[in-house]
């Protein structure tokens, strides 16, 4: 995501910290840079002009040009203005009411019947009755397809009946989530343009029927310049709580949600990171501003560990990992943890320096990781469990029973153990240095 | 070209001032102008780069010549898109295969429906493939559209081979004597490569029907797309050669400026366009009709904005 971007910024401070100071020159070449960068990037055009300006007033101050790295300097300004036009704080919806109503609005195939689907999993996981209103009564199939996200995540949801309005569907939702205690409903409406009025009146009959608390709009990350008028657009008809940004888990630079945040400035709620029900991710924009520039996004990756991995195989492991004896069973839970991370891909992209190398140069870096790791889980699943216990017993005849029930060469099986052997020594080091430390405390 | 117009008439009332209007000023091209020129070719989603260019030529013709600088700059954008011969669905061979593939959301299902249409009034006899079999009810989507178009469609459930699908309907094409079949894929990220590896596994097993299919190969491009829509068509491309570009959703505000680049850096014929939501929303490709709306020239050649 925003690999783009993230290049060219990396590319221009890379320039920059070549000088010990800025002259005006530098500051304004790199700013040409970045003018680039946004615009191709889908920033709307008058928001770009905007940011360029800000950011060369505070980087042609004093305090930049006399500071000891103004590179640095130069790097955190920009990183500053970004996050500023993210929007600063992550919002929630708004979820006080009982029941609940979100409204889902958006252009043709901007994925809101989809997201619709994650949202009432992510709900109903967190112990919400769920009602579902299939509000597209003009794309054909909508209403089956919405019908099956539900069956999927295993909540109920209202069709239309034939001859019946938007707004009279929502009426009749209302009433039953009111009688039937429906804690959460969400009406999927139908695609449309900002500037088709027909269309858009039928949003406003739908928001003055039922009140809902969150309005919704749903933005391809993708979309290009005018993201602008129509997010402005809808926000005048319909007013506009909140944005969910779909598609980030392809290559598209973003822009839309930069140009949306700081033209409309309604708080973007939640990402589109993938197909299935569980692929939607909470929106940070200081740590998608980090990710433009480069700097990676451990905090994600770490909550994100933090999440899947038990916590009691963690504390064990670090025990083991303390009393320095390691051994092939760790090693195996280990990487059976990291599988629970999700793609390492994925995973990658959060890491520091990760998002200069490219989207596909990652996936197959991926993929060959993956390979090795399942080479490699195959080999310890293949050792007794002695072996696994005390590696040290494993002598060439071993290693070649092993090589043959994991169904690879005995080179493989000489990997796992060098790379074994590696963790261990570390573990090792991170024991003595725990000694010291003791020591030192006593 | 009254069906352009009808619908990207909607679009010009929401400007408060289009590329027309500026023309039509009273005032020579000073700088200030151009920069308020290049901003609303960026605002057109035209690449940054391009628009850079296309202002410099704007300002050489500025200082050269006497001819109407709205006229230059409608011809730089014209030349960009190197006119095609329109395309005819009888060109094909008998029991012809086109593939439609996009990323999620672009409109291929409407499309692949569209042409089925479009090729029946042109005399076709077309059958449809319904090869996304992954999006939750994306088949019964394509049958609703069979019914409402009044042509067969070939289907396979959900999570089945989107492959055995495609073959299937290929031999059902040849098997029912049809003129074309045209095939539905489900939208997949470009960037993801299992999924585009998908996509020539479709390929392949079309081969294998018909060595020399599918003889057609387009992209369902949406017009509400920035500069990715770039990035789609080359990583589509590099995959399985393109020979069409479908843009949809033109009906919007959206003016879909990046067909520029995508046309240079491609050279893949730009075919239809998609207009609305009904059947016989989808027109052949027009570069003029399509700069015009661009910049916001009406169709009496008057140059302002009413």
């Amino acid at each position: 995501m925003f690999d783009h971007l993230s290049n060219s910024l990396q590319k221009t401070f890379k320039n920059l910290r070549g000088y010990g100071k800025l002259s005006e020159k530098n500051v304004t070449d790199a700013l040409r840079e970045i003018r680039l960068a946004l615009l191709e990037a889908d920033v709307h055009f008058q928001v770009v002009k905007d940011f360029i300006r800000q950011v060369k007033e505070k980087a042609l101050g004093q305090e930049v040009l006399a500071s000891v790295s103004p590179g640095q300097q130069f790097t955190k300004c920009v990183q500053d203005e970004l996050t500023e036009l993210l929007g600063r704080d992550h919002k929630a919806f708004d979820l006080s009411a009982n029941p609940t109503m979100i409204m889902m609005l958006g252009l043709h195939g901007a994925g809101k019947t989809t997201t619709t689907g994650k949202l009432a999993a992510k709900f109903s996981r967190a112990g919400r009755k769920v009602l579902l209103v299939a509000c597209d009564i003009r794309r054909p199939a909508a209403v089956e397809q919405l019908n099956v996200l539900a069956g999927q995540v295993g909540v109920d949801v209202v069709n239309p009946n034939p001859g019946e309005s938007v707004p009279e569907l929502g009426m009749r939702a209302r009433d039953r989530a009111m009688t039937q205690g429906y804690n959460l409903v969400i009406f999927d409406t139908g695609g449309r343009f900002q500037v088709d009025d027909e269309l858009v009146r039928e949003l406003e009959e739908l928001r003055d029927m039922v009140n809902p608390q969150n309005t919704v709009l749903v933005v391809d990350a993708a979309m290009g310049q005018e993201s602008v008028n129509v997010a402005q657009t809808f926000h005048e008809r319909v007013n506009l709580t909140g944005l969910i940004l779909t598609k980030l888990d392809g290559d598209a630079r973003g822009g839309a949600a930069l140009s949306i945040q700081s033209v409309v400035g309604v708080p973007i709620h939640l990402v589109g990171v993938g197909e299935k029900t569980e692929d939607l991710e909470d929106f940070h924009p200081d740590r998608l501003a980090s990710r433009i520039l480069g700097m990676g996004d451990v905090v994600t990756l770490v909550e994100k560990a933090q999440d899947m991995v038990d916590e009691t195989s963690m504390a064990k492991m670090e025990k083991q990992l303390l009393k320095g004896d390691l051994n092939f069973e760790d090693m195996l839970s280990q990487m059976q943890q990291m599988k629970k991370l999700g793609p390492i891909d994925k995973l990658m992209e959060m890491m520091p320096g990760m998002p200069q190398v490219s989207a596909e140069e990652r996936q197959r870096m991926a993929d060959q990781g993956k390979v090795q790791s399942r080479r490699f889980e195959a080999i310890i699943l293949s050792m007794t469990p002695k072996e696994r216990r005390k590696p040290h017993v494993i002598n060439a005849k071993r290693k070649q029973r092993i090589a043959r029930g994991a169904g690879t060469r005995v080179k493989d099986v000489n990997d796992l153990i060098k790379q074994f052997n590696q963790a261990k020594k570390m573990t090792k080091k991170l024991k003595k240095q725990q000694k010291k430390l003791l020591r030192f405390s006593k | 070209m009254a069906n352009w117009f009808k619908a990207l008439g909607k679009t010009r009332n929401l400007f408060k001032e289009t590329l027309g209007g500026i023309f039509s000023r009273d005032k020579d091209l000073d700088e200030a102008t151009l920069e308020e020129l290049e901003e609303e070719l960026l605002a057109a989603d035209v690449a940054p780069r391009l628009a850079a260019e296309v202002i410099a030529a704007l300002d050489k013709a500025r200082r050269g010549g006497n001819r109407s600088r709205r006229d230059v700059l409608k011809q730089v954008l014209i030349d960009q898109l190197a006119q095609t011969t329109p395309f005819t669905f009888s060109q094909l061979p008998p029991n012809a295969c086109l593939l439609i593939v996009g990323v999620n959301g672009s409109g291929k299902t409407t499309t692949t429906a569209k042409l089925a249409h479009l090729a029946l009034e042109e005399g076709i006899d077309p059958l449809m493939g319904a090869a996304d079999t992954f999006r939750a009810a994306g088949s019964d989507q394509l049958r609703i559209w069979a019914e409402m178009v009044g042509c067969e469609v070939v289907a396979g459930k959900q999570g089945s081979d989107a492959a055995a699908v495609a073959y299937d309907a290929l031999d059902a094409c040849i098997a029912r004597n049809r003129d074309l079949v045209v095939i539905d894929t489900a939208g997949r990220m470009h960037n993801k490569a299992p999924l585009m590896d998908e996509l020539k596994k479709i390929v392949r097993s079309l081969n294998k029907r018909v060595p020399e299919a599918p003889q057609e190969t387009w992209i369902v491009l949406d017009a509400t797309i920035g500069q990715n829509a770039l990035m789609q068509a080359r990583f589509f491309n590099e995959t399985i050669p393109l020979t069409g570009i479908v843009i949809t959703k033109l009906d919007g505000s959206s003016k879909a400026g990046c067909l520029f680049s995508i046309k240079k850096e491609l050279d893949v014929p730009i075919v239809f366009t998609g207009l609305g939501e009904r059947k016989e929303d989808l027109v052949p490709f027009e570069a003029e009709a399509f700069v015009d709306g661009l910049l916001g020239i009406k169709d009496d050649d008057t140059g302002d904005d009413n």
